[in-house]
């Protein structure tokens, strides 16, 4: 436990499966480094050559179009070649275990592996069985962690906004079951934001999660006042299901985003959102295609941040 | 060793480029010492296109020995390439990789019409054929030496020598 | 045969001895202490010089995995674990495949035991058919059959109308319920302490009123009803408060904990240490403590391994995935001797809690040295160092969240009947 699993000898990263845990010169360096990455976005030819020969394997146990899509863009666009693998979960229950199905792999000479999976820990697991030379890549475990999607969102901040120190962000939604939401809070922490807080009734809460160093609100009235930037999290239907939450209405009303709530942060807060949003739940379209949402450009940032991760990984 | 004034340096290899340069001439300079000098370039033969740069990051072939160098300037080429007269501004031309990798980032940009480069010094130790049409003055550097172009507090341009097991270049 | 052990250290808690003296056996009994019994023909001598003699230890949970789980461990492997870990008696759980809900059953894994001859099994056997939780078992049979008590392992049994009556028809004969207290609607397939680590870890949770609601249920029916309980692997501070309480009215309940939650909690899960992954979970170090704080008050009668041997395929998966348990019959002596030291308790109380308490919650004779009775003893050498590898494990399962650890305490003899059953 002493050893931290994401960096290697040197204190390089070797595999990113959270954003706790790791030095802020990491995640600036991250940061940084995506910067000439959105340039190359921006040109006609968005291909640079930098992990030609390289091969991407994207092991994704967990459907998501969305996500992988990016990856795959950002690994092409490093001239990378993706190889893409939707495995059911059905296929594990043949009999194949979770390692079984990356030692497989392994002998096909991966680079490194882009995972997503429902358990928390998955990718901790497999980074502690792959070969030394594989890089691995959480994109998002269970409830544990999504660290690419947390530090495009802070990039999108640091565009907006430039200095962390300043800041008021709040967090608001399905605390408990957000891989988006811990992973946020530990890069803010740890990039110097003096004040997060996050919104939630207490059904959407985990036990003691202002140890993670954040300010708890029930009321979203009193919890987005004076807010710099406001991050938004996807309510999922299961949550009226399981009895956490009566209805989508009265979340809306008490939670959901209008313009009449974003007007009580500051006149010049910001609006992200990780995708995809439910309108009309989580958030208003008026508010999701208004002047403060960057909810677009964070799609941008992100294939540019997984640009700069993947660089960064291959170069260690 | 003694090393040349880079201001003297500059002021001739101007003078010397005066004469190649159009209107339809565009200078990129290569980060960060090709940069500066560009600049200065771009101010002193009054070229009326604008002036581009070049992190040559994500084309080195030194990547997987040295990985991601720490940092990454952006690119911006603010000009149309397709079709267009490029003068390259590198500070020192030695192995040509550099270079090598200047040219494969530009061709991303467009198909140019021609590129021809300028080095403030030339201290030879080619490793690929690679040469330049403007230069400042030929230097013999040792080879455990790195020779690097910095700029001082007042604007002016100096050149500086430093073993090679320091800095990254 | 007869055999002398000399000069060791004799530790024998339930008679509160504790004196380098010599112990004589024959026929399979004690036959005293200290003097040479007449007549007494040496026929082995064990050179006991700086060891501990004890009682043999008796473990309240060991699964054997037979019947039905051979592909996890064998009556063979676990038996032969727990002689290498000094344990001649134990208890095991009636979550088999099928499950002890049949006296056959239960007669056929007794005679396998016994045709062992290495530790005594006593099974505790299923309260409820299958247990689902629905239909009572033929109890007194299972009792002829040989089963100690009545339990549903960590099987859940939701309708406390059943539980209610299911105690009321144990008492009818006396028997006892072993009874894991974890509410299942609470628990909602959470793997982890509802606290800070499972909430950095993205864990689900099981709050600790899971166990306290499950408690009181348990506590206020057998009120009613006069059933004797056996509180099975306590795991939070709240809990024990309550037991103890419960105690202080008189009724009659006894408790145990397993040796992992003596020693760890929340924070050694790590990053997803699936070895952690144990039921009831890990809790808080407050949690912990008050578990210690119960085993020195006498709240918690007795410590038990819980030993549940897992295939490595099993625990090679992300934490909530993998199968929950760790195996014990060979860490319970040195984990009780790493409490015994941090908490500087006198052998003779902390070896206690493995032997002549365990016994007594059991209802057999032994965890004794009391001549005329069985000898059945544990000669460990108190300073032998050792590392906890896959090596070093007899047991099939090399589950376990000391793996790597050195502990200090190894068993040198084990004697069954008076007959050794292991020698390291």
């Amino acid at each position: 436990m002493s050893n931290n699993p994401q960096l290697n000898k040197s204190g390089q990263l070797q595999h990113l499966l959270t954003t706790e845990g790791l030095p802020a010169s990491i995640l600036l360096n991250i940061l940084d480094t995506a910067e000439p990455f959105v340039g190359v976005t921006e040109r006609d030819v968005k291909k640079v050559p930098l992990l030609r020969g390289k091969s991407i394997f994207n092991l994704f146990f967990e459907p998501s179009t969305r996500t992988r899509t990016t990856f795959e863009i950002a690994a092409k666009r490093l001239s990378a070649d993706v190889i893409n693998l939707n495995i059911a979960v059905s296929s594990q229950s043949k009999g194949e275990t979770l390692l079984d199905t990356v030692n497989n792999l392994s002998a096909m000479h991966a680079d490194m592996f882009v995972v997503r999976h429902a358990q928390s820990g998955a990718a901790h697991l497999i980074a502690q069985h792959v070969r030394s030379e594989i890089h691995v890549i959480n994109a998002g475990d269970g409830r544990h962690a999504h660290p690419t999607q947390a530090l495009l969102d802070m990039f999108t901040i640091r565009r907006c906004k430039r200095d962390f120190h300043n800041l008021r962000v709040a967090i608001v939604g399905d605390i408990l079951h957000s891989r988006v939401a811990r992973s946020q809070i530990h890069a803010l922490t740890t990039l110097g934001v003096p004040e997060v807080r996050v919104i939630a009734p207490k059904t959407l809460l985990p036990a003691k999660v202002e140890r993670l160093g954040v300010h708890v609100y029930h009321d979203m009235a009193k919890g987005l006042k004076d807010v710099d930037v406001l991050m938004m999290l996807r309510l999922q239907n299961e949550r009226m299901l399981s009895a956490r939450l009566p209805s989508a209405e009265e979340y809306f009303k008490y939670y959901g985003l209008t313009p009449e709530k974003l007007a009580l942060a500051k006149p010049d807060a910001i609006v992200l959102h990780p995708g995809p949003m439910n309108r009309g739940v989580e958030i208003d379209s008026v508010v999701a295609d208004g002047k403060q949402s960057v909810i677009l450009p964070q799609v941008t940032f992100g294939i540019a941040v997984r640009m700069a991760v993947m660089s960064i990984l291959a170069g260690s | 060793m003694q090393l040349p004034e880079a201001e003297d340096l500059l002021a001739a290899l101007t003078d010397r480029m005066r004469q190649g340069i159009s209107t339809d001439t565009a200078v990129v300079g290569i980060h960060t010492g090709g940069v500066w000098l560009a600049e200065r370039l771009h101010r002193d033969l009054q070229l009326a296109l604008p002036l581009g740069a070049l992190d040559v990051s994500f084309y080195r072939d030194d990547f997987g020995q040295i990985g991601l160098h720490p940092q990454i300037r952006p690119s911006d080429i603010p000009f149309k390439v397709e079709g267009s007269h490029i003068i390259l501004v590198d500070d020192v031309l030695y192995t040509g990789r550099t270079i090598r990798a200047a040219i494969n980032e530009l061709f991303d940009y467009g198909r140019p019409a021609s590129i021809r480069l300028a080095a403030l010094i030339d201290r030879g130790g080619r490793e690929l054929p690679i040469a330049a049409q403007y230069i400042g003055a030929t230097l013999d550097v040792p080879p455990a030496k790195m020779l690097a172009l910095e700029k001082k507090a007042n604007g002016k341009l100096g050149l500086s020598l430093y073993d090679k097991r320091q800095g990254n270049e | 045969m007869n055999i002398a052990i000399r000069n060791g250290r004799v530790i024998d808690p339930k008679n509160s001895f504790d004196r380098v003296t010599d112990i004589y056996i024959r026929s399979g009994k004690i036959a005293s202490l200290g003097a040479v019994p007449p007549g007494f023909e040496v026929g082995r001598e064990i050179n006991a010089r700086g060891l501990i003699v004890c009682p043999g230890l008796v473990d309240l949970s060991a699964r054997l995995r037979e019947p039905g789980l051979e592909y996890k461990a064998t009556l063979e492997s676990e038996m032969g674990a727990a002689v290498a870990g000094g344990v001649t008696s134990l208890a095991c759980p009636p979550d088999t495949d099928p499950v002890l809900d049949e006296p056959g059953l239960v007669e056929m894994l007794k005679y396998r035991a016994r045709g062992r001859n290495q530790t005594r099994v006593y099974p505790i056997g299923a309260l409820t058919r299958g247990l689902r939780g629905e239909w009572l078992t033929e109890m007194a049979e299972l009792h002829s059959a040989g089963c100690v008590a009545f339990g549903q392992s960590d099987r859940p049994l939701p309708n406390n109308r059943v539980l209610m009556q299911a105690m009321q028809y144990a008492s009818t004969f006396g028997f006892c319920l072993w009874l894991r207290p974890q509410d299942v609607n609470l628990a909602d397939g959470g793997v982890a302490h509802d606290g800070e680590v499972a909430t950095r870890l993205g864990l689900a949770a099981i709050p600790v009123c899971a166990e306290t609601v499950a408690l009181s249920h348990i506590i206020l029916m057998a009120k009613e009803t006069g059933a004797r309980v056996h509180l099975c692997r306590l795991s939070s501070a709240e809990g024990v408060a309550m037991t103890r309480a419960a105690r202080k009215q008189g009724l009659p309940i006894t408790c145990d904990v397993a040796v992992n939650h003596v020693h760890l909690s929340e924070m050694d899960i790590g990053f997803f240490d699936s070895n952690c992954h144990l039921v009831p979970p890990l809790r808080s170090l407050g949690d912990r403590d008050a578990l210690r704080a119960g085993l020195l008050d006498g709240t918690i009668d007795a410590i038990c391994s819980d030993h549940a041997p897992v295939d490595e395929d099993a625990k090679l998966l992300p934490f909530a995935e993998a199968e929950a348990g760790a195996t014990g019959l060979e860490l319970l002596l040195p984990l009780t001797l790493k409490w015994a030291a941090e908490t500087k308790l006198p052998l003779v109380a902390a070896l206690s809690r493995i032997t002549g308490e365990p016994a007594r919650i059991l209802g057999v004779e032994a965890g004794h040295l009391t001549p005329g009775g069985d000898a059945d003893l544990c000669i460990f050498d108190p300073d032998h160092y050792w590392t906890i590898e896959a090596s070093t494990l007899k047991s099939q399962g090399k589950n376990t969240p000391f793996l790597g650890w050195e502990l200090q305490g190894k068993v040198k003899y084990t004697l069954i009947n008076g007959n050794v059953v292991y020698a390291d």
